[in-house]
């Protein structure tokens, strides 16, 4: 995940990965290969690409869009026509519906989850989003967020994803790199650069002393006691966050029962959120 | 009318002259205006003044322009040819030009980024985009292309023109109206084929201007 203020240079670093803008220095590694060295019809290919303007072809159906990387590999037309299905299934679009409407027919959102669909049809291990959910309203752009996520996790696809959005980058990111002025400031995981910012920049910009933020990165199956628990406790899922918690304990509750599944693992007082709270700030300011 | 009538093949053959001269001048047109429209449309300092060229020919007068050919072609067929291919070039260009560069930036850079060569991204994303605006231009051209040829008689290329100069020569309306007619008749055809094949090809794109 690429974070910074719109002129910092992200989408200009995303699309050095895939030769849209030429380096000038320095390289690109793609699992271990020079992006430089690779023909660059064939890297291009082989790596997704959604931008915000989306970009559909406006002369090509939802489908034919979606086909279009497996038509530049030359799969097989049966092949092409059942993952232009299976595409538009994964990215919620009903393709009987959708599959030969043009795309001034469809919504915003609904031209963006096209749009995913097609960067991602082919495959690729790797996929590149350039704010891709800049222009649609906030509704719809948290679910396209989840539904990329879940995306993101079966496909085992590995997501360099550009935004100037604070909260899209904590929601989203595994790690994230800071950018001001064409410079990394910092480099780590969204809990990391919130517990302990590099510079007084990247804390201004995540607003790094807002607890409620940290809660919300902080899941229950990690702060709570193992073990059994009262039948009459409220119950709280494991991979809820320490904010759905306070929220629980602000609303009168003493103590919560963990489920993870079919059962319960352990319990959870408010007691505990102030301990990992505390745990994880002294981790994040250690040198 | 009865001038018309009476005189059905004749009328008949040079009307058919009259739409291989058009004809033929149309597909050298296009021939020649798709490179120039790409060239203008890729780079500006050659746009400028290529258009401003073709721009200035197109505001010869016609009957100047044969007269000039007819100096160094001589006459007949070909002079015709010349002249029409001149008059078209200016609406053509310009138009596979401002076709081209209407092609919205999003489009094109999703082009790039799936990984099309620039050959792909030219036929199967910018060629297609620009149509509707290139055969506005192409309708154009073939539009003025059939009354200018009928100016193609004064050089000896036959053609509709034929029967509006004799009639006019033995002061005969009904002669040069018999010439006259049928070709305003073409011209309103092809206006008319060419704006149903735009509405056929723009039916999917979002609404753009006409060219």
């Amino acid at each position: 995940m690429l974070l910074g203020p719109s002129g910092c240079g992200k989408s200009t670093l995303l699309r050095t990965v895939n030769r849209l803008v030429p380096l000038q220095d320095g390289r690109v590694l793609l699992d271990e290969a020079d992006v430089a060295r690779a023909d660059v019809t064939t890297l291009r290919r082989s790596i997704g690409y959604a931008i915000q303007e989306v970009g559909l072809f406006a002369h090509m159906t939802v489908g034919e869009n979606v086909a279009i990387v497996p038509a530049l590999l030359a799969w097989e037309r049966s092949r092409v026509a059942a993952r232009i299905d299976e595409l538009l299934n994964l990215v919620h679009l009903d393709p009987h519906r959708y599959r030969d409407r043009y795309p001034r027919e469809l919504s915003g959102g609904e031209q963006q989850r096209v749009g995913v669909a097609r960067a991602i049809a082919a495959r690729p291990p790797v996929l590149l989003m350039d704010e891709p959910f800049g222009a649609v309203d906030a509704i719809v752009r948290a679910s396209l967020q989840e539904e990329t996520r879940q995306i993101a996790r079966t496909l085992q696809t590995t997501i360099l994803f550009v935004t100037h959005d604070v909260e899209e980058a904590l929601r989203l990111a595994d790690r994230l790199v800071v950018l001001r002025d064409g410079k990394v400031e910092q480099y780590d995981t969204p809990l990391a650069i919130l517990s302990a910012p590099a510079t007084p920049y990247v804390g201004r910009l995540l607003d790094a002393r807002d607890v409620i933020r940290r809660l919300s990165l902080l899941r229950v199956r990690d702060a709570m006691v193992p073990g059994t628990s009262d039948a009459t406790m409220p119950e709280i899922l494991a991979d809820a966050s320490l904010r759905d918690a306070l929220d629980a304990f602000l609303s009168g509750a003493e103590t919560l029962a963990v489920r993870a599944g079919a059962s319960r693992i352990g319990t959870i007082a408010y007691e505990n959120v102030r301990r990992a709270l505390r745990a994880q700030t002294a981790v994040g300011t250690l040198p | 009318m009865n001038y018309l009538f009476a005189h059905l093949p004749k009328v008949g053959t040079l009307l058919a002259q009259h739409v291989v001269l058009v004809g033929t001048a149309l597909a050298l047109s296009i021939a020649i205006a798709l490179p120039l429209g790409i060239l203008a449309a890729r780079n500006r300092r050659i746009a400028t003044p290529l258009l401003g060229t073709l721009g200035a020919l197109y505001t010869i007068p016609s009957l100047a322009l044969l007269a000039l050919l007819v100096e160094y072609v001589g006459l007949g067929f070909w002079t015709a040819i010349a002249a029409l291919v001149t008059y078209a070039q200016f609406i053509l260009v310009r138009n596979v030009a401002a076709g081209l560069r209407g092609v919205p930036a999003a489009q094109v850079e999703a082009a790039r980024g799936l990984g099309m060569t620039s050959a792909q991204r030219f036929w199967r994303v910018e060629l297609p985009l620009a149509f509707p605006v290139m055969l506005g231009g192409v309708r154009l051209a073939t539009i003025s292309m059939i009354a200018i040829a009928t100016l193609a008689a004064y050089v000896g290329a036959g053609g509709l023109g034929t029967l509006i100069f004799e009639g006019l020569d033995r002061q005969y309306p009904a002669e040069a109206l018999a010439g006259s007619i049928p070709a305003a008749l073409l011209a309103v055809l092809a206006d008319a084929l060419f704006r149903a094949l735009e509405r056929r090809w723009t039916r999917h794109l979002t609404p753009r201007a006409a060219g």
